[in-house]
């Protein structure tokens, strides 16, 4: 566990604006500072730029698929790893984007780039639900293994409501919202261009776009955890008594964290649904809510990298097995979900980074 | 219409559900109030005691014999996972709900595939019977009259034995029994042991009901969740009144609106109590009490 480092009151002043933000990309609640650190992201960054350019399509749809859930995880480590609360029902406000997606575009179709209308519109949805759900739980004092009931609850209520929606009666203007198998039809995201709208259909246009998108949600959340938001949500998580204390209305903090893990869970489940155009119930049942925990957990959650990584190197892993069986993919999973509670608590990704990082200071030495 | 068969068929119902959720809940009832532990794999020790209550009962066995060796087989499963597992994680709760949900995630997975999509089951014993012009089982009659005997038999056994005295000092101050040379870690052992038991015993208890799937145990888990969330850590001031409370609302919803929105008026009824009362119904009768 880091200890709260406050950052150095004297630097402060001099930064205002913009070069305040950039100053946040390195802070203490994110592991990674120095030239070195940089070099390597922006040789990562490079390196999937250059990626399609030696896989073929169905590779690198695939790779677009992975980007999809990073959002999630993302949001999850926030809520988790940096605030504390034990989110079981991300999946709720992914599955509940993912159906407005498709309502929204269904309805309004996909001309002059309304699709991303309603990407924003589904992702504010996500976000609103969670903010609601948020003041429902922390203005009522509910805590611990609490949070994880109620988000769990309200995952598998939306899963059971929208399993039993089968009848013509269900429908959102002209989206049939088609009960246990789902819905589907929806135009993917679209980009007016001139002389043709682009469609983005899984492909390397596709990932380039969502390739984008995990860089700059990953470099917006280095900064919003190093601000002074980030401190007090870690300050809530170390001790929540010794925050209150301090002065910070820490009910504010754990529904604002709240809101932005349930609006990145949205982000990924609009664009899940833009991706396959289809979304199904079981987006919303207990073994999909089982999924962002075990990226979390096993990657590690007190630390933004290792969540970004470990969600991608968990779902690559995964999909490989799958090949082999699903049934036996999920057996992996739990026993490597056991082993990385018991074995490594703080994450796998997170300790290996840790562990590297040690062994390269000591060499500088 | 005559009055009795009207007010047996409520009552029918709301003993089916009242049963369903007492037995369901009680093994992970046990856990979490003696324990502070949210045991995610409490559908599979319920699974575990089906299938080894089919199993036997199949081969044979009288079905009492059957549910007993069921229950008796989950109680050792329990036992084992909570010296393997369990027993590093008394202080991270909610990475204990993480490992049991892993544990859930293999024995799911690990029984379909040793087992099979499905198994034969037994078929549900001792016939129905008719009240008025509708007919009724009788096996779900003996389910109530079960439910009503485990609650009887958790209480004697928690304020009438040695053991439940020395369990509840264990749960209450941890330190003290530890001082007065009681061995906490043996009693939590059993007391999980004791929980897993149970969720067997309601495996073996609806297995000749249901068909055998190796992910059965979802349908009990959220049942169960909800009542020892709405009912808090004590078993018999927060469960049994927390599972009566949610059979007249479920009873009440399934027969108007269908089973759906039985499940779903349960799911939102979890979300207000939590929100209401945090501690539960037990917390507050506790505090009314005084």
């Amino acid at each position: 566990m880091n200890p709260i480092e406050l950052p150095d009151a004297s630097e402060a002043p001099a930064r205002r604006g913009l070069k305040l933000w950039l100053s946040r990309l390195e802070g203490p609640q994110t592991m990674g500072r120095g030239p070195a650190f940089w070099a390597v992201v922006v040789l990562a960054v490079l390196a999937a730029l250059s990626y399609p350019a030696f896989a073929n399509d169905y590779v690198v749809g695939n790779a677009a698929y992975f980007f999809v859930w990073t959002f999630m995880a993302m949001g999850l480590g926030v809520v988790w790893g940096y605030c504390g609360a034990l989110s079981f029902g991300q999946t709720a406000f992914f599955g509940l984007a993912g159906y407005a997606y498709g309502v929204i575009t269904i309805n309004i179709g996909s001309a002059f780039g309304a699709t991303w209308l309603a990407l924003l519109l589904a992702v504010a949805l996500g976000g609103v639900f969670a903010l609601l759900i948020g003041y429902f739980m922390f203005y009522g004092r509910i805590k611990g293994v609490f949070v994880g009931i109620v988000t769990l609850s309200v995952t598998l209520v939306l899963e059971t409501f929208m399993a039993q929606t089968a009848g013509p009666q269900w429908r959102i203007g002209d989206a049939r919202l088609n009960g246990f198998n789902g819905m589907s039809g929806m135009p993917p995201l679209t980009v007016p261009w001139p002389g043709g709208d682009i469609m983005l259909y899984s492909g390397t246009a596709l990932y380039y776009v969502l390739l984008g998108m995990v860089v700059l949600c990953y470099l917006g959340l280095r900064m919003l955890l190093n601000a002074p938001f980030g401190n007090v949500l870690v300050a809530i998580r170390e001790n929540p008594e010794r925050a209150e204390m301090l002065g910070y209305d820490i009910r504010l903090y754990q529904m604002l964290a709240f809101g932005l893990g349930g609006a990145l869970a949205g982000l990924s489940g609009a664009l899940y649904t833009a991706w396959g155009q289809y979304i199904t119930p079981s987006s919303m049942g207990l073994t999909a809510a089982a999924l962002p925990i075990v990226w979390v957990a096993v990657g590690g959650r007190r630390d933004i990298t290792a969540t970004l990584l470990g969600c991608l190197l968990v779902i690559a892993g995964f999909q490989s097995l799958t090949i082999y069986g699903s049934q036996y993919a999920l057996v992996v999973m739990g026993a490597l979900l056991v082993f990385t509670v018991l074995v490594t608590p703080d994450g796998l990704v997170f300790t290996a980074i840790n562990r590297m990082g040690r062994l390269f200071k000591r060499v500088r030495r | 219409m005559e009055f009795f068969p009207a007010s047996f068929s409520i009552f029918y119902q709301f003993g089916n559900a009242f049963a369903f959720l007492v037995i369901s809940c009680a093994g992970l009832a046990v856990i979490f109030g003696m324990m502070g532990i949210i045991n995610l794999a409490h559908g599979e020790f319920i699974m575990c005691g089906a299938y080894v209550t089919a199993s036997t009962a199949r081969a044979g066995l009288p079905l009492p014999l059957a549910i007993a060796c069921g229950a008796l087989t989950a109680a050792l499963v329990g036992m084992v996972l909570e010296r393997t597992v369990i027993r590093h994680l008394y202080h991270r709760p909610l990475d204990s709900i993480i490992a049991t949900w892993g544990i859930s995630l293999i024995a799911t997975q690990a029984v379909l595939i040793l087992l099979g999509p499905s198994m034969s089951g037994t078929g549900t014993p001792l016939g129905s019977t008719l009240v008025g012009e509708r007919s009724y089982s009788i096996y779900r009659l003996v389910l109530f009259a079960s439910a009503v005997g485990l609650l009887g038999g958790l209480y004697l056994l928690f304020y009438r034995t040695r053991f439940g005295v020395i369990a509840r000092a264990t749960i209450q101050r941890p330190e003290m029994a530890r001082a007065l040379g009681v061995d906490t870690r043996r009693v939590y052992g059993l007391t999980f042991g004791l929980g897993a038991g149970l969720a067997g015993l309601a495996g073996g208890l609806y297995a000749p009901t249901m068909t055998m799937v190796p992910t059965m145990g979802a349908t009990f888990i959220v049942e169960s969740f909800v009542t020892v969330v709405v009912g808090g850590a004590d078993i018999f001031l927060g469960a049994a009144p927390a599972a009566a409370i949610l059979a007249v609302i479920k009873a009440a919803l399934t027969a108007w609106y269908g089973q759906l929105f039985g499940q779903i008026g349960l799911l939102v009824a979890v979300i207000v109590v939590i929100r209401v009362m945090p501690g539960g119904l037990s917390a507050f009768i506790k505090r009314w009490q005084r």
